[in-house]
């Protein structure tokens, strides 16, 4: 346990996926997926809507079942068990796009109940770490209030938080902006960015470019439930190599200049 | 025809009308306690019936085709045949098939009770997917398990639809009370008949009032529970919108 | 269980039965008439009549049927109007049915969205063809799973009129049983005669949900 921590060795792979199906009857969404993350990465699924990313990034916590191929996680296949995947869910964090904080609980309920409750961890230590990161996120006034009185990117950024004091060693970001508004977009990314540049393994599907070209280590571009293209980050922005790719990347363009 | 309905109706009008024999001696008290044996029989119908309900209606969601079957079945013997009927298997079999002489209240309870659970298996069962699934996914990213994700997932954010629709239940149970009087339970309804028998040469008249009365105090027992549900219920849409 | 007693039963039954349907199908169709009516009137607030329709709603949906029939069959007479038994199971019924249907029905109009009603206006419809275009048609297929489950219900409802001794299906089983005292033969008859009406019910009720939740969620 201890000496895999911490150590940001770049060929260690924390997460690989071999020959990933998922199908929903006859229609397949994923076909012949592969992949590995390393250690400390950040991997950004493109791709049009309906390509597949979500439901990819989906499989990768098992909240999809596949019905092909393996995933593996710190070496370990994982046998694709409701059980196994839930011990792993405590070392995977996930952020969905709806803001799926509890309704119910307060921001620090919210944040405190996997790790005291599902990790069993004591909760004086918990509370500890959580009011650290709330501070790093500017948010500890909100310590107290229900989700309904955040913003939308303050309840993106609690959720963020809730999947981080878990410590967890891979973080999935599932198209985290895409329902925010506008103004509020930029102050997730942001947290995003630092969370980058501290060596977190982040997967994430979004719809940000710019965001995208910034943080990506790697890019996988997905079409039709393959992965049609893989590059880093600086390389796909600048010169994509398929057709597709190139025609998706001006369709994401802004149209602002021109006619 | 006419004349004889003019009649009657001042006879019923008059200073020694039928509506006094419920003031008479302890003909009020008598009543009153008749509507608390019907009540108590629902309560305790409830008290039993809810918490198995409960636990039926959160197995109803596992994936379990055999059990989803078996616990679909009793809920729909419950939904399709009359709660009158039903109180008629209890009373003649259960004794039998026990061996024992068993009351009419107990029967009373039991059949109730198990009528009560298998409507709240479906209020239960019917709240617990509402709600929404990317909630029970957050859930799960946080390593929930199955019962973790009842407990402080799925419970807690569709209690506010199973209470009106609980309360509306016990309104509609201590209404079919008003059976009991066909199994022999001393109920509300009994008291008045025999207050009306024991009255029928000094007040022929008298089943207009005693009915009356027993219709206006059934209505002060439910109706009040109603506009509780109804008031709960609009909290929870709002809520649920907001 | 003999299968003989069943069998000298069976015509009795058939009577019975056949009488639970009548019974069943006027009171369904004079409760939905009528409920319709109280659930216009109270839609569009008419004055007076509104307020004596939602104290009728009340009154009628917070107490026992089996009190309703004891005191239009008992309770009356002493007033001078006396009634069939029959006539009293049929408007016992029907009142009690029309409290219930007015409630399916106005749940069927609150739940036409604003959107609907306001693109009506923006058409420029009269109020009397935006009810007869828009919140009519629309109302009352929302309101049609409510209005079958309430069937379904009143259906059930007619084994209370034994008490006033209607020869209905429930009233029949208990001459039978308190005559010969063969309970599991004339319970087991009784079972089986419900369910021969109300299975065949409640599979339509469920079709129609789905069929009517598809229709209007479904766009």
């Amino acid at each position: 346990m201890a000496d895999s921590n911490n150590s940001v060795s770049n060929d260690e792979i924390l997460l690989s996926v071999r020959h990933l199906k998922k199908s929903y009857g006859d229609h397949e969404v994923l076909r012949d997926i592969s992949f590995d993350v390393p250690r400390g990465k950040v991997f950004v699924l493109l791709g049009p809507s309906g390509s597949g990313k979500s439901t990819l990034i989906r499989c990768l916590n098992g909240l999809e079942t596949i019905q092909g191929g393996t995933i593996s996680f710190k070496g370990e296949p994982i046998d694709g068990r409701e059980k196994t995947w839930r011990r792993l869910r405590t070392e995977i964090g996930m952020v969905f796009q709806s803001y799926d904080l509890f309704p119910n609980l307060t921001v620090a309920q919210n944040i405190l109940l996997g790790p005291t409750k599902v990790q069993k961890r004591p909760k004086d230590e918990v509370e500890r770490q959580m009011d650290g990161l709330l501070a790093d996120v500017q948010l500890s006034e909100y310590r107290d209030a229900y989700p309904r009185e955040l913003s939308g990117g303050q309840k993106q950024r609690i959720a963020i938080v809730r999947a981080l004091t878990m410590n967890p060693e891979l973080m999935l970001f599932d198209e985290v902006t895409a329902s925010l508004d506008p103004e509020m977009v930029r102050e997730v990314l942001e947290l995003m960015l630092g969370l980058a540049e501290h060596h977190m393994t982040m997967i994430v599907v979004t719809h940000e470019m710019e965001f995208a070209r910034r943080v990506a280590d790697t890019v996988l571009f997905l079409e039709n439930g393959v992965i049609l293209e893989r590059q880093s980050g600086h390389d796909f922005f600048t010169h994509p190599e398929t057709d597709r790719a190139k025609a998706f990347l001006e369709s994401m363009a802004p149209i602002s200049d021109g006619e | 025809m006419v004349l004889s309905a003019i009649d009657s109706a001042s006879t019923v009008l008059a200073a020694d009308a039928g509506w006094t024999i419920l003031f008479t001696g302890d003909n009020l008290t008598r009543l009153l306690g008749g509507l608390w044996t019907s009540v108590s029989i629902a309560g305790l119908a409830l008290v039993f019936g809810i918490p198995l309900g409960v636990v039926l209606g959160a197995l109803r969601i596992l994936r379990n085709p055999v059990l989803r079957a078996v616990l679909r079945l009793y809920l729909e013997f419950f939904r399709i045949i009359p709660t009158l009927v039903i109180l008629f298997l209890f009373y003649y079999i259960l004794p039998r098939e026990m061996g024992v002489q068993v009351d009419g209240e107990t029967i009373a309870v039991v059949a109730f009770g198990l009528w009560v659970a298998a409507e709240i298996s479906d209020v239960v069962r019917g709240a617990l997917i509402s709600v929404p699934e990317h909630q029970i996914d957050a859930g799960k990213a946080l390593g929930m398990n199955g019962l973790q994700l009842l407990w402080y997932v799925r419970l807690p954010q569709s209690i506010n639809l199973m209470v009106p629709a609980t309360i509306n239940l016990a309104a509609r149970v201590i209404m079919t009370t008003s059976l009991l009087l066909l199994i022999s339970v001393i109920d509300v309804i009994t008291v008045g008949q025999q207050i009306m028998e024991a009255n029928r040469m000094a007040h022929p008249d008298s089943a207009f009032w005693v009915y009356g009365f027993v219709f206006l105090l059934y209505f002060i027992v439910c109706w009040p529970l109603a506009m509780i549900a109804r008031a709960l219920e609009k909290r929870a849409k709002e809520r649920n919108n907001g | 269980m003999s299968w003989q007693v069943i069998q000298q039963a069976l015509p009795l039954f058939r009577k019975a039965f056949v009488l639970t349907l009548e019974l069943s199908a006027i009171g369904v169709a004079l409760a939905t008439i009528l409920g319709l009516a109280i659930a216009l009137v109270r839609e569009y607030r008419v004055p007076v009549a509104s307020q004596v329709c939602a104290t009728f709603e009340e009154l009628l949906r917070n107490t026992p049927l089996l009190i309703q029939l004891f005191f239009l069959y008992y309770g009356f007479p002493s007033i001078g109007i006396k009634l069939s038994a029959q006539a009293c199971a049929i408007i016992g019924i029907s009142l009690l049915g029309a409290a219930y249907m007015s409630g399916a029905f106005r749940g069927g109009f609150s739940g036409i969205p604003t959107i609907q009603v306001e693109s009506a206006k923006a058409l420029g419809l009269s109020p009397l063809q935006m009810i007869r275009h828009v919140t009519l048609p629309q109302g009352l297929t929302r309101s049609v799973p409510a209005v079958a489950a309430n069937a379904i219900f009143l259906v059930k409802e007619t084994s209370v009129f034994t008490v006033i001794a209607v020869p209905e299906l429930t009233n029949t089983a208990r001459d039978l049983i308190g005559m010969y005292y063969r309970t599991d033969e004339y319970l087991l008859m009784l079972v089986v005669a419900y369910a021969i009406i109300l299975i065949p019910l409640s599979v339509m009720l469920t079709l129609l949900e789905r069929r009517v939740r598809r229709g209007t969620f479904g766009d």
